[in-house]
């Protein structure tokens, strides 16, 4: 939900110019008028962002004294600093990274092989098992949760890593082999006879053909599995109970209402939990960008 | 998330387009069952069981721990008069509003005026740039979101510092802490996080439009109201349908928001079919109870979905019909 297939690019709005008619629109003060407007609501969007980076660096008394509208009187890291060593921001980090990244890659492997057999290997009531892992991704988690930490419990996987991989991956791969079995369904045919005609078997057609075909795919894929599986809330919370193991938004709502969480603090770790997602955001948009034109493509 | 659908996977997957070749083909096909099988069984594992095994619990009393109590359809019977219930779903028809109607309507609007006006009459650029704008909220954890959000509105938070910096202090208000505003509030907050995603995939959509279509009709003197409604609409109705079943399945499980922004009280005035589930498992520890409450749910959006599905399907082939 928080992450769509759509590039944010520049490159995206290539409108075609067409002279005569552009220089007409050039006249007109109503064009103004809605740039203002339209910017007027983006720069509203933005507010929190503002109020965020205003109070993180602003120290208890001055936010007691000034309130959250006031400039900082002074640079102040102490509330970022405190956040950071109290719930060991790194440790965090490196949840969430491993985490999310073992899933990403998991899921996209999972994926691949269900959709495989799905989308080139057209097995029986394939579209009734593609439906089913269609709607398995819409389902809630509640209706998977209790069960899942009543047997992880028993079997000793309760708040570990482990736990929250192996759901997510496979999650995730429900939506992923929904995806990738509709794009292998149209993957032309030619190229799998011409390799099994080469005596190939279809372990070898899968890695030597399907893989380096779909590969622009795959990555999309896998950059989504990632930032979701970033941003999940629900199963983590449940699943990973302490300091060792929950995740950067885990760790943020566990200390919502801590007597420690001033409003400082509280901007400070809001923002510092934020820093990767708009960083991963930044990194994967090209890559998104190009991902989406050649699977198009196909 | 469907939306890739759209994006990467322009045939839906009802529509082989090849006819699946004759020679030998079921001795060929039955090969690839063994690709299947790993994630068969972790589907199984991982979904299909815990599935059953809340629909079972749902039928018993349980509370976690010695063995569960069978009592029928008992829970569900309680369910009918539970008044938390019935408001956790009045307050999904809320969410619905804020999460699905209102993003879709002005995300319309707003991808229409940012593609057709601002797009073609500015610089390509300032569109991307306010595209960005509005859709750096879908970037974020939700529930950091949430939790910044709940700093904002609270009584010394900074939306009342900024009612009174505008001279309307006599508006401040505990907009999270009071029955009454508690719920607009959350809509209101809910629309903020939502909104990008609709502009961002309207404005793609756009960009499989014929700009000749916007020509002619601005040669003929369309205004853009005209064009709106006669090209932007009918044009891009697969990507709305995609919003609007992405965007309605996600209102019918928000849980994150509703964890970080007020834990669904005052008064369960924000409470959510999702956070009850979660709070009847884990802080009432009525497990058949809670179970039977995430049934419900999951029957609820399993329906939605069909029903959308089958709906997108029969809008497609009655284009396709003439």
């Amino acid at each position: 939900m928080a992450v769509t297939l759509i590039p944010t690019g520049s490159a995206v709005v290539t409108p075609r110019r067409n002279k005569p008619s552009r220089d007409r629109h050039r006249r007109g003060a109503a064009r103004w008028v809605v740039l203002a407007l339209v910017t007027l609501a983006a720069i509203a969007m933005l507010v929190p962002f503002a109020f965020m980076l205003l109070n993180a660096f602003k120290s208890p008394t001055d936010y007691s004294s000034g309130g959250p509208l006031s400039w900082p009187t002074e640079f102040y890291t102490k509330g970022l600093r405190t956040y950071w060593t109290t719930v060991n921001f790194p440790l965090k980090l490196w949840n969430s990274a491993l985490i999310a990244g073992s899933v990403a890659v998991l899921g996209v492997v999972v994926s691949l092989l269900n959709a495989y057999a799905l989308g080139i290997g057209r097995v029986r009531g394939r579209l009734w098992i593609v439906g089913l892992f269609l709607l398995a991704n819409m389902l809630p988690q509640e209706a998977l949760i209790y069960p899942l930490y009543y047997v992880a419990k028993e079997i000793g996987l309760y708040n570990t890593r482990l736990s929250v991989i192996i759901i997510f991956t496979v999650i995730q791969s429900a939506f992923g082999t929904y995806l990738l079995a509709s794009v292998l369904s149209t993957f032309p045919r030619s190229l799998l006879e011409a390799a099994s005609l080469d005596g190939a078997g279809k372990w070898t057609v899968l890695w030597r053909v399907v893989f380096p075909n779909l590969r622009p795919t795959l990555a999309v894929l896998l950059i989504f599995f990632f930032i979701w599986t970033w941003n999940e809330f629900l199963i983590p919370l449940v699943m990973l109970i302490d300091n060792q193991t929950q995740t950067i938004p885990v760790a943020l709502a566990s200390l919502q209402g801590d007597r420690l969480m001033d409003a400082p603090t509280t901007n400070a770790g809001a923002l510092i939990s934020l820093v990767p997602a708009i960083i991963f955001f930044l990194i994967f948009q090209r890559t998104l960008a190009r991902g989406i034109t050649a699977g198009a493509e196909k | 998330m469907a939306v890739s659908e759209t994006v990467a996977a322009p045939y839906p997957a009802a529509t082989p387009t090849q006819p699946p070749p004759g020679r030998g083909r079921r001795g060929r096909n039955a090969a690839y069952w063994l690709y299947l099988l790993p994630g068969a069984v972790l589907f199984i594992l991982v979904i299909g069981a815990p599935l059953v095994g809340t629909g079972y619990l749902s039928l018993t009393k349980w509370s976690g721990v010695g063995d569960p109590t069978w009592v029928g359809l008992d829970n569900y019977q309680q369910l009918l008069h539970d008044e938390v219930f019935w408001a956790s779903f009045r307050n999904t028809v809320a969410m619905l509003i804020a999460m699905v109607v209102a993003p879709t309507l002005l995300g319309l609007v707003l991808a229409s005026v940012l593609f057709d006006v601002i797009g073609r009459r500015f610089r390509p650029r300032t569109a991307a740039a306010l595209r960005a704008a509005f859709y750096l909220p879908q970037v974020l954890p939700v529930v950091v979101a949430g939790i910044v959000w709940g700093w904002i509105l609270r009584p010394d938070g900074a939306f009342n510092s900024l009612l009174d910096a505008v001279g309307l202090g006599a508006l401040r208000h505990d907009w999270l802490g009071d029955p009454g505003t508690a719920l607009p509030s959350v809509m209101a907050v809910m629309i903020w996080v939502q909104i990008g995603y609709p502009v961002v995939v309207f404005m793609a959509a756009l960009q499989r439009v014929d700009p000749e279509l916007y020509e002619a009709a601005e040669v003929d003197g369309a205004n853009w109201v005209h064009r709106f409604r006669a090209i932007t609409l009918p044009q891009i109705r697969p990507e709305t349908f995609v919003v609007a079943l992405t965007c309605t399945i996600a209102a019918l499980k928000v849980f994150g928001p509703i964890f970080a922004l007020t834990r669904g009280g005052p008064e369960n005035a924000t409470n959510v079919p999702s956070y009850f589930a979660y709070y009847t498992f884990f802080k009432k520890l009525q497990v058949g109870y809670g179970s039977a409450i995430s049934t419900v749910l999951t029957l609820i959006i399993v329906v939605v979905a069909v029903v959308f599905i089958w709906m997108q399907a029969r809008s497609e082939r009655r284009d396709r019909g003439f």
